[in-house]
């Protein structure tokens, strides 16, 4: 289709070329990029039709990137295809300790985000913005609050909402359940969101690096888009990269990127690796031998159990021990439960107790294959998805750390702690 | 026609009634709350179904039917 080739009508028709795109024009001063600064960078917003939008959405390839790699047209058709006066979300809760990706971008990208939802909002047909971001993002709070303050027309009002942290509460139910009540709990599905979300009305709520990447593709077109990265997995991707690397933080990668390049990009490691953790707490413990042949790829990262989810990689020095580092892992995600569903309160906790005695060496033998059994057993039983990611973490860590199990009940483990964060690093 | 069986795990407070009226389709776990092993209530039960989705104190059990 014709239309859906090339930049939209009267957009600034040469993108960046390679990389950075998301990040294009951030400076080292740690200062959020002023409204004409944005401007400079990318032009003005241009104008799409909606069906326009859409399309150029969908020839992109774009998926969302808070974790569920859903395809990101078919969320704005659902919401676009119901009539009643809907609503767009932007889900900046970002609560994965390990991830930083989000805040960066709302911080010191304001208006790329803002871009995004704001052309989104016209596509579905949606009058109301609202940003929803965590009580401990004080800076991202800061520069919406200064962005917003320069937006917002006879077409669309931005508002800013602020929630409790915590693992659960950015689960897409929880969002809206905080905005309508003001409980950031997950809720029983259906109706999703799409349906019935915000006030009731059908509600588009997006990652916001989702967002800013329709920006750019409404700018500069669904062929730019997939210059970079695979035919099945194009554009590029905001990584959060930690652990045993010399520069942790946030990168812009292409798709395809090997695994090795990436962790290159964060500085290289600092010692030989033992494993990386790919998709964060939810995500899979993957040998380093392994691990490092990968690229960043959906197919790749599935043909061994795991998926990118929101763009977490830690990686794992052999100088720590990756039984302990789990057990804080899983002791953090059983005390984020929301504390609704009773297989998740009483198996994850049940879980998180066994993996600390095995970790510690105290625990008898078959209480591995126990914990196991409840981790298979607490799957697809929660009203959200947090024992699933739980329980595939916890599987991950026995399938990649088990062999060291033998040692630990023969001498306590002197491994220096790697400090995986357990939700204190928020600003 | 088919019918399939659902928890709400929010309401549900495991009092297993369903277990012990659907035994063929959900047994409990360790904390008494139900597991359901297969979601796709054949013809021969669908009575039971309804009966343990009647019986459900905090009607937790749902039952689909399309």
């Amino acid at each position: 289709m014709s239309a859906s080739s090339g930049p939209a009508a009267g957009a600034v028709t040469t993108g960046p070329q390679g990389l950075p795109r998301l990040l294009a024009g951030l400076d080292g001063s740690g200062a959020a990029m002023t409204f004409d600064r944005h401007a400079q960078v990318h032009g003005p917003l241009p104008q799409v039709s909606p069906h326009e939008l859409i399309e150029l959405v969908e020839q992109s390839g774009l998926r969302g990137r808070g974790g569920a790699d859903f395809p990101a047209a078919r969320k704005l058709r659902a919401v676009a295809e119901r009539s009643r006066n809907a609503t767009v979300v932007v889900n900046g809760s970002e609560t994965e300790p390990a991830s930083a990706k989000d805040r960066l971008l709302l911080e010191r990208m304001p208006h790329l985000v803002l871009d995004g939802a704001e052309l989104a909002a016209a596509a579905v047909g949606a009058r109301e913005v609202v940003v929803k971001v965590g009580e401990r993002a004080t800076n991202a709070q800061r520069s919406l609050q200064a962005a917003i303050g320069l937006r917002g027309n006879d077409q669309v009002k931005f508002d800013l909402a602020v929630g409790p942290d915590g693992y659960v509460t950015g689960e897409e139910s929880a969002v809206m359940h905080f905005l309508n009540n003001g409980k950031s709990l997950p809720t029983f599905v259906p109706p999703r969101p799409f349906e019935r979300g915000y006030r009731g009305r059908p509600t588009l709520i997006q990652n916001p690096e989702t967002l800013a990447q329709i920006a750019l593709v409404a700018r500069y077109g669904d062929f730019w888009y997939r210059e970079l990265g695979t035919a099945a997995d194009p554009g590029s991707a905001l990584v959060t990269i930690s652990g045993a690397v010399a520069a942790p933080g946030v990168y812009e990668l292409a798709f395809g990127t090997p695994m090795t390049d990436l962790l290159a990009a964060a500085g290289g490691s600092t010692e030989p690796l033992q494993a990386l953790l790919i998709g964060g707490y939810f995500g899979t413990w993957v040998e380093s031998a392994r691990a490092l042949r990968l690229r960043l790829a959906r197919e790749e990262l599935r043909s061994v159990g795991c998926s990118l989810g929101s763009g977490v990689l830690i990686a794992l020095g052999k100088s720590s021990c990756g039984l302990h580092e789990s057990a804080r892992v899983i002791d953090y995600l059983a005390a984020q439960s929301a504390g609704q569903c009773g297989p998740c309160v009483h198996g994850l906790r049940a879980i998180a107790d066994s993996f600390g005695a095995i970790a510690d060496g105290v625990a008898h033998r078959s209480e591995r294959d126990r914990m196991l059994r409840w981790a298979s057993e607490i799957r697809g039983r929660g009203a959200c998805h947090h024992p699933d990611g739980a329980a595939r973490f916890v599987e991950s860590a026995i399938r990649v750390f088990g062999r060291e199990l033998s040692g630990h009940s023969r001498a306590r483990c002197t491994a220096k702690p790697a400090g995986l964060p357990v939700g204190n690093g928020v600003r | 026609m088919s019918a399939r069986v659902r928890v709400n795990p929010i309401t549900c407070e495991g009092h297993g009634l369903c277990a012990e009226l659907l035994p063929e389709l959900i047994r409990l776990d360790d904390w008494g709350y139900p597991i359901i092993d297969e979601a796709l209530v054949p013809d021969d039960l669908l009575g039971l179904a309804r009966r343990a989705v009647d019986a459900c104190p905090t009607l937790a059990l749902l039952l689909t039917e399309e």
